[in-house]
């Protein structure tokens, strides 16, 4: 799958912009705070329909406008697709495949898959739990439609089920008949993700092993695991939530559950998070990311695209360069990277037979350079 | 000096506010009571209220008596009916009244624009219950808030030959209360069942969502000529 060409409306600070891309390789260089990053972040906004950087869809909108718009031709598989997304002040944002506007967003999810690696990637590592579930649903939704349905409906019957509690708790009842139906519609769903995430992680180890091998080496054994505390079976599920109505009570919300799952990374025999370096933990999130992106292509047969932000904060020039040879020999498909240094990236691209477009990014304005 | 700064912050407030709800100050305090109560009915907001209320104005007073009569009458004279919580002006509702009406059949409704709706059908013979509304902590509905006793106590009075039909929306709240009914109906040893969930009639397969296509063929039936 590639993207084209991409047109920009009050996007951030790019205030109009029209941009063709090429097939394998994309470079935007220009200084801090020129816009490079919202480039990718609009190329973000097609492939999920947000952005990566701000869930709220008004700040994106360039300051003192009262609209904003992205539009991108895809090339998919052969055929042409236009997406477009179009966010107005004070009204819901509407998105758009071919011209035809979709009534659930999650209908566009995992239809053009991506895979993004940028500096507050680090928090998949050093943040709470919370982040590295939101990583594994990102994935699985790209290529399992039902997970993510089950999931959305997941959530909301845990926050109904809260809220019952603080309803509970205010007015100092109890009735766990009332506790039942909740918890009746929620355990098929746990169970369902629970298996899907195990799943995941089972076929997503291997694939990630050998990427981690390949960019340092084989020096290191690095592993994931997956912890859960809802099993395979949803009477026991349903018993553990009865077990645990006690706790729920005095805390006012569920105490268990799959939105109470951790995947564990660990290096050696030990966590990742206390033991790791920054350099092993930086290598560590861009083999995931890079492992992301095969193990996509595998499920969905698209191959992703890759965005790459300040990818030199993670990994030094010898590797960088070791990881873009592998975009002449196919691995991957089309890339977009930014960079503040203007001579590094083309050089490194030249130098290694790949084509190449560069653009320079000055202030939201974007220029095609020739190389 | 403080005094002076605090009155120049009220004031900016108060411009902000107008800026925000669009508050103007009306030219009379009769208006802007009428405004005020028209802007309570759900989906008006203080634009239209205003324009309802000026076109009021326009009106000569006996229609506009005429209008206030008749709310006022309808709110007096309409309650719900003693079984079946229908709309009525005597105490028990028509429906409920038809003698020809099975009453060992209730089809359970959220709401009486449902009872409406299958009414319109014209070919159900049973009779109903609204329950008006469904249960939805984030709401703060409970079953104390909707008619679920009354039901359960409805219930408790027939016998076992007894259908109840639940006729609820098919979303997760209208799901939750029907799974809360039925355990509640379970021990009466009565016939319980829900409407069918599928594929609208009409529909081309191909524009159902997969939810809704897969729910077919869980539930799909015997064909029969």
């Amino acid at each position: 799958m590639q993207l084209n060409s991409l047109h920009l409306i009050h996007f951030k600070n790019h205030l109009s912009g029209d941009l063709k891309f090429g097939k394998q390789v994309n470079c935007l260089l220009g200084d801090n705070g020129s816009g490079k990053t919202n480039i990718l972040d609009a190329l973000h906004y097609l492939c999920f329909c947000k952005s990566y950087f701000n869930p709220i869809d008004s700040q994106n909108i360039s300051h003192g406008e009262s609209f904003m718009m992205i539009k991108g031709v895809f090339n998919h598989q052969g055929n042409e697709e236009i997406v477009s997304c179009g966010v107005k002040r004070g009204a819901k944002k509407v998105f758009k495949k071919n011209e035809k506007s979709y009534s659930r967003l999650l209908e566009h999810i995992g239809k053009f898959p991506a895979v993004i690696i940028a500096p507050d990637d680090s928090e998949i590592v050093r943040g709470g739990s919370e982040v590295r579930r939101k990583w594994m649903d990102g994935v699985i939704s790209q290529y399992d439609r039902t997970y993510l349905e089950k999931l959305i409906d997941y959530k909301k019957a845990v926050h109904q089920r809260n809220n019952l509690f603080k309803y509970f708790a205010e007015n100092r009842l109890w009735d766990t008949s009332l506790i039942e139906p909740w918890d009746a519609r929620i355990a098929p769903n746990a169970v369902f993700i629970a298996q899907s995430r195990k799943e995941f992680i089972k076929n997503f180890l291997p694939v990630f092993i050998e990427v981690y091998n390949e960019i340092c080496g084989g020096s290191e054994v690095v592993s994931l695991e997956y912890f859960s505390n809802v099993s395979n079976n949803e009477d026991e599920f349903m018993e553990l939530l009865k077990t645990s109505q006690e706790d729920d009570r005095r805390l006012r919300r569920m105490t268990c559950g799959v939105h109470k799952d951790d995947l564990a990374f660990k290096i050696g025999d030990y966590p990742l998070r206390k033991f790791g370096s920054q350099g092993q933990q930086k290598t560590f999130l861009v083999a995931l990311k890079l492992a992301q992106l095969v193990f996509l292509e595998k499920a969905t047969g698209v191959k992703p695209i890759l965005l790459l932000d300040d990818i030199f904060d993670k990994i030094d020039d010898k590797r960088v360069r070791a990881l873009m040879s592998r975009v002449t020999d196919g691995t991957f498909g089309q890339i977009f990277i930014t960079d503040t240094h203007m001579g590094r990236i083309p050089e490194m691209f030249t130098s290694i037979g790949a084509d190449v477009r560069v653009f320079e990014v000055i202030n939201g304005e974007v220029n095609t350079l020739d190389v | 000096m403080v005094c002076k700064i605090l009155v120049g912050f009220l004031f900016r407030c108060a411009r902000y506010a107008v800026y925000i709800y669009g508050v103007q100050q009306l030219p009379s305090r009769l208006i802007e009571a009428a405004v005020d109560q028209i802007a309570t009915l759900p989906g008006i907001g203080r634009r239209t209220a205003l324009r309802l209320a000026l076109s009021l104005l326009r009106r000569d007073t006996e229609r506009v008596r005429a209008l206030s009569d008749a709310l006022i009458s309808m709110s007096e004279g309409v309650s719900p009916c003693r079984v079946c919580h229908n709309l009525t002006e005597q105490d028990v509702c028509s429906i409920c009244k038809t003698p020809e009406r099975n009453r060992k059949l209730i089809c359970v409704v959220e709401d009486i624009r449902d009872l409406i709706a299958i009414e319109n059908v014209g070919t159900y013979r049973g009779v109903y219950h609204v329950l008006a509304g469904v249960i939805s902590p984030m709401d703060g509905v409970g079953p104390a808030d909707i008619n679920i006793a009354a039901l359960v106590l409805r219930i408790s009075e027939l016998d076992q030959d007894t259908e109840v039909i639940f006729a609820l929306p098919s979303t997760m709240e209208g799901d939750t209360t029907s799974f809360y009914l039925y355990k509640k109906l379970v021990e009466f040893d009565i016939k319980v069942t829900t409407l069918a969930r599928g594929i609208a009639v009409g529909e081309a397969l191909q524009h159902a969502d997969e939810a809704t296509l897969a729910r077919s063929m869980d539930n799909r039936t015997l064909y029969e000529i």
